[in-house]
């Protein structure tokens, strides 16, 4: 594997696998009485969180952590990030502690590729922009290997605003890569211009796509693109892409429903849709922990850098 | 350091080997054989002679960022780039829109004495879009000013655009527009398609700036007044201002030297040396631009040079600023894209760099190699191959995208009325 | 165990000429029958006995041993499998590697005797790995550890319990031990370095 996780594009389908299956051993760590494991001992992650995302931070934290690693916080709100200091110098801040890993979550599509020209350590992208979040599509893949027993020639079907989604970005490459069959249900607007050139088909139909689903994902909406004009109103969005009951009763039997959080309640996705049976919401966020666990594992064993 | 030289073995516009004289500030004979005992020698052999390169689109950054740029350091890129004006965009601080501003710049330059400046003013007050700015006081300064530009910004008003191009009828003046329809591109970073899809970035649809070329093509018509289009990057605005030109209507335009040779590919690895205002686009628009500038579509080549320091470029794609760096490289860059392909020969850009901006800029004195004309000049040497190396730059900035990219030629001197500015490829003083 | 591992990862076709076999099938069969019947003597019938194998030939060890238990005391004694990757010493040195699969039977191993199960036994860190494995899924009564080759070599204070055969080798030697359950026939060769 690569030096760094920025993209899911970077996986090869041989990389992927493995993660989700050195994934599937590290779960077992849970039901342990001792939940570490003494892997990378020594080394120091640091969680670089420019947005607000205590979910995902948590997720990365408990991930180093229950492999022995020293973990560092450092969030965009009061600190020097706050006070206007450049991604460059903090990056060069972060070389001096001598970060093995840095975890990023940015606000701008690209910052992951910028720190890794300032790092010697590791990049793990936690999201970065509009562009990706490879983590939770591995995550999203791992659960859907878990709950259906494979992902080759799984129908996925990836319902909303793909356009500003790092979610469905990564999920598309990611499943393409594993043999999924991909589709994007989304308003005309919501989905990028070329997206005819992805691995993946396009619809606009979402009754017409959920027959055929094994898997459906609803991606959060959100009230600020309905004042861009991207849809006219909540309602109308609701009405023609939400998943509600009725529509849950046109999915094959075996069909789950996934959400990568947080959720509109009552907008993409209904109250009694996110807690039926069906749903993988909440295993989801476990599955997270063990993913990540195996990134950083098969990322940060070897030769350090520096060493 | 005025006084004779005689220029031997030159190839003017490409041509047969000649020799030049250079008396006082004009071009006294050009012929073979030529002899003047007393001159200074120069010896041009091999090399191409070209009129001094006239620039629309220059950022001086003076007076405001002077972090990035001077009037004296960018007029010194500019001669090393074989230069002998440069049009200085009025989007300074405090913006050019009154005969104070724009004749502190003119003054500036004459100073520097290196090339000569040229101000653009604003179209309107502040570049706000809402009022026209004194343009009439701008062009009787001692400036001068007949080509107005709210460069960086578009004038998208249809009305305020209007009144401009009827108001410069005055005085032959031209309105020279920045085609971006705003809303169309609120948040833009890259050009709209397979790169944005994939990056991540707003995209920058090329109909923004069409449907603004189209506008303006049509608005001057109806004023009969002259429109010049600026930085044009997508095929569909090659066609339209050629289907304007068809019809006979004052339409001009000018393509920069990054758009000839550059695609939306490169900013794959979000690095914003690439970032640029319009942006990079597809391999598509950079072939026709290209055929547009050799079919005279396109008149110009126009730098768009745009300096900017480090830190406002060493960030994460969507914080950088937008713009390169392009005086010194540009001549190398339309040999590469233009010469080395057969789709325009010397003469070709003695007319696309010099003659023709010279005749957009109103300007007398420079775009001709002739005796009696003033002697502006270039020499050029076509023959070496080397990266483009930006810490030898005399720009105060760094940002350009031919870094480490190997382009051939190397400017060997540049005159200014007979009076040399650049020789053996550094600065004469 | 560390060096098997590595034999492991390469062709999986004898050494060719270079490679001798030191034990054969019928014997190592014989060897599996003895250590069992030394477990039950040593554990008194092996009433409290978990079998964990190290992956990945101690696994299929293990079950063969816990089949030969259970044919003589007539009922069935735990085994699964116990993945040491994560504890290993040398993760620094190498890139990372695959994880193999850990299957700790219901009962646990709290209060049990558990016996370590492993092909070859060589410098002793895969079982020290395995020892602090050990220690974070629970507290057995004690460890013992089986294993079909000792070839000498330890770097840790190390010792096995229960051993098929000791096989004296040079450190350029390669012990390879191959079964039907991963490659298709049993066996244990040794090789020359370089073949």
């Amino acid at each position: 594997m690569n030096r760094h996780l920025i993209s899911a594009g970077d996986l090869s389908q041989d990389d992927a696998v493995l993660i989700l299956d050195t994934a599937d051993e590290l779960d077992r760590i849970a039901e342990r009485p001792v939940k570490k494991l003494p892997t990378l001992r020594g080394r120091t992650v640091v969680n670089l969180f420019y947005e607000d995302s205590t979910r995902t931070r948590i997720s990365f934290e408990a991930a180093a952590k229950r492999l022995s690693a020293d973990v560092i916080n450092f969030s965009a709100k009061g600190s020097s990030v706050a006070k206007g200091e450049s991604l460059k110098d903090t990056a060069l801040t972060l070389e001096a502690m001598g970060a093995d890993a840095v975890v990023i979550r940015h606000g701008a599509s690209g910052a992951p590729h910028r720190l890794a020209g300032w790092v010697r350590g590791s990049v793990v992208n936690a999201g970065d922009g509009a562009h990706e979040h490879p983590t939770q599509a591995l995550l999203d893949a791992f659960t859907m290997r878990r709950r259906l027993g494979r992902l080759d020639g799984l129908r996925v079907t990836i319902v909303g605003d793909v356009l500003h989604s790092r979610v469905a970005r990564s999920n598309v490459l990611l499943l393409s890569t594993l043999g999924a069959d991909v589709t994007l249900v989304a308003p005309p607007t919501l989905l990028p211009v070329a997206v005819g050139g992805w691995p993946c088909s396009v619809g606009y139909d979402l009754d017409a796509a959920l027959p055929k689903a094994d898997v459906v994902m609803m991606l959060r909406v959100q009230q600020e693109r309905m004042n861009a004009a991207y849809f006219p109103t909540v309602r109308e969005y609701s009405r023609r892409y939400g998943l509600d009951a009725a529509r849950m009763a046109l999915l094959p039997e075996h069909a789950i429903v996934m959400h990568p959080g947080p959720m509109n309640r009552g907008v993409e996705i209904a109250a009694e849709v996110a807690d039926s049976v069906r749903s993988t919401i909440v295993e989801q966020v476990a599955n997270g922990v063990s993913v990540r666990m195996a990134v950083l594992y098969l990322l940060l064993s070897g030769p350090g850098q520096g060493a | 350091m005025t006084g004779t030289w005689l220029i031997t073995g030159a190839r003017p516009l490409g041509g047969d080997p000649a020799d030049v004289l250079v008396s006082g500030e004009a071009v006294a004979e050009i012929g073979p054989g030529l002899d003047a005992p007393g001159s200074q020698r120069l010896d041009a052999d091999g090399l191409i002679l070209l009129p001094g390169l006239v620039d629309l689109h220059t950022h001086l950054r003076e007076p405001g960022r002077e972090d990035a740029e001077t009037v004296a350091s960018g007029t010194a890129a500019a001669a090393l780039g074989g230069y002998t004006t440069v049009h200085a965009m009025a989007n300074t601080e405090p913006v050019a829109d009154t005969a104070g501003v724009v004749e502190q710049v003119w003054r500036l330059g004459r100073q520097a004495g290196r090339c000569d400046v040229q101000p653009v003013g604003a179209v309107t007050a502040g570049l706000e879009g809402s009022r026209l700015a004194e343009l009439g006081a701008m062009a009787d300064s001692a400036a001068r000013v007949r080509v107005f530009s709210d460069d960086g910004q578009c004038v998208h008003d249809a009305v305020l655009m209007r009144r401009a191009l009827e108001y410069v009828r005055a005085f032959g003046g031209v309105i020279a527009q920045h085609a971006q329809e705003p809303r169309l591109t609120s948040g833009a970073q890259v050009n709209e398609g397979e790169i944005s899809g994939r990056l991540g970035l707003a995209g920058w649809p090329a109909v923004a700036e069409e449907a603004i070329v189209a506008r303006d093509c049509l608005l001057a018509a109806h004023v009969g007044s002259a429109l010049h289009v600026c930085h044009v990057s997508t095929s569909g605005s090659v066609e339209i201002i050629r289907w304007a030109k068809a019809k006979g209507w004052q339409v001009t335009a000018e393509v920069t030297p990054h758009h000839l040779l550059l695609t939306e590919a490169l900013a794959g690895g979000y690095d914003p040396v690439f970032k640029v205002n319009p942006p990079l686009r597809t391999a598509e628009d950079v072939q026709a631009l290209r055929a547009g500038l050799a079919d005279g579509t396109i008149d110009c080549v126009a730098t768009d040079h745009a300096p900017h320091p480090l830190e406002d470029k060493e960030t994460e794609w969507q914080a950088a600023a937008f713009g390169m760096t392009g005086l010194e490289t540009a001549l190398r860059v339309v040999h590469e894209a233009l010469v080395q392909p057969g789709l325009l020969d010397w003469a070709g850009v003695a007319d696309r760099m010099s003659a023709r901006p010279a005749a957009i800029g109103r300007l007398s004195g420079h775009g001709r190699v002739a005796p009696g004309e003033p002697a502006s000049l270039v020499l050029y040497d076509p023959s070496p191959r080397e990266a483009v190396d930006p810490a030898s730059h005399a720009s105060k900035s760094r940002n350009t995208p031919f870094a480490g990219m190997v382009l051939p030629g190397r400017v060997v001197a540049t005159f200014l009325r007979g009076r040399p500015t650049v020789l053996d490829g550094k600065l004469a003083w | 165990m560390t060096h098997a591992a590595d034999q492991a990862g390469r062709d999986p076709r004898p050494g060719g000429s270079r490679a001798r076999a030191v034990l054969e099938p019928a014997e190592i069969k014989r060897a599996l029958t003895r250590i069992a019947h030394e477990i039950l003597e040593r554990t008194s019938g092996a009433g409290d006995v978990v079998l964990l194998g190290i992956p990945t030939r101690g696994v299929p060890l293990a079950h063969r041993l816990a089949e030969r238990l259970e044919q003589v005391e007539g009922r069935p004694v735990p085994a699964g499998s116990l993945d040491i990757t994560m504890y290993r010493d040398d993760l620094r040195l190498r890139p990372a590697r695959a994880l193999g699969h850990t299957e700790v039977p219901t009962e646990g191993i709290d209060d049990k005797v558990v016996v370590l199960v492993d092909d070859v036994l060589y410098s002793g860190r895969t079982v020290r790995a395995a020892l602090d494995a050990l220690g974070d899924i629970g507290r057995p009564r004690a460890v013992q550890l089986a294993v079909l080759v000792d070839r000498g070599h330890r770097e840790l204070p190390i010792r096995p319990d229960y051993v098929g055969k000791n096989l004296p080798t040079s450190q350029r030697e390669m012990v390879r031990v191959l079964l039907t359950e991963v490659d298709g026939q049993d066996a244990v060769l040794l090789e020359r370095e370089g073949s």
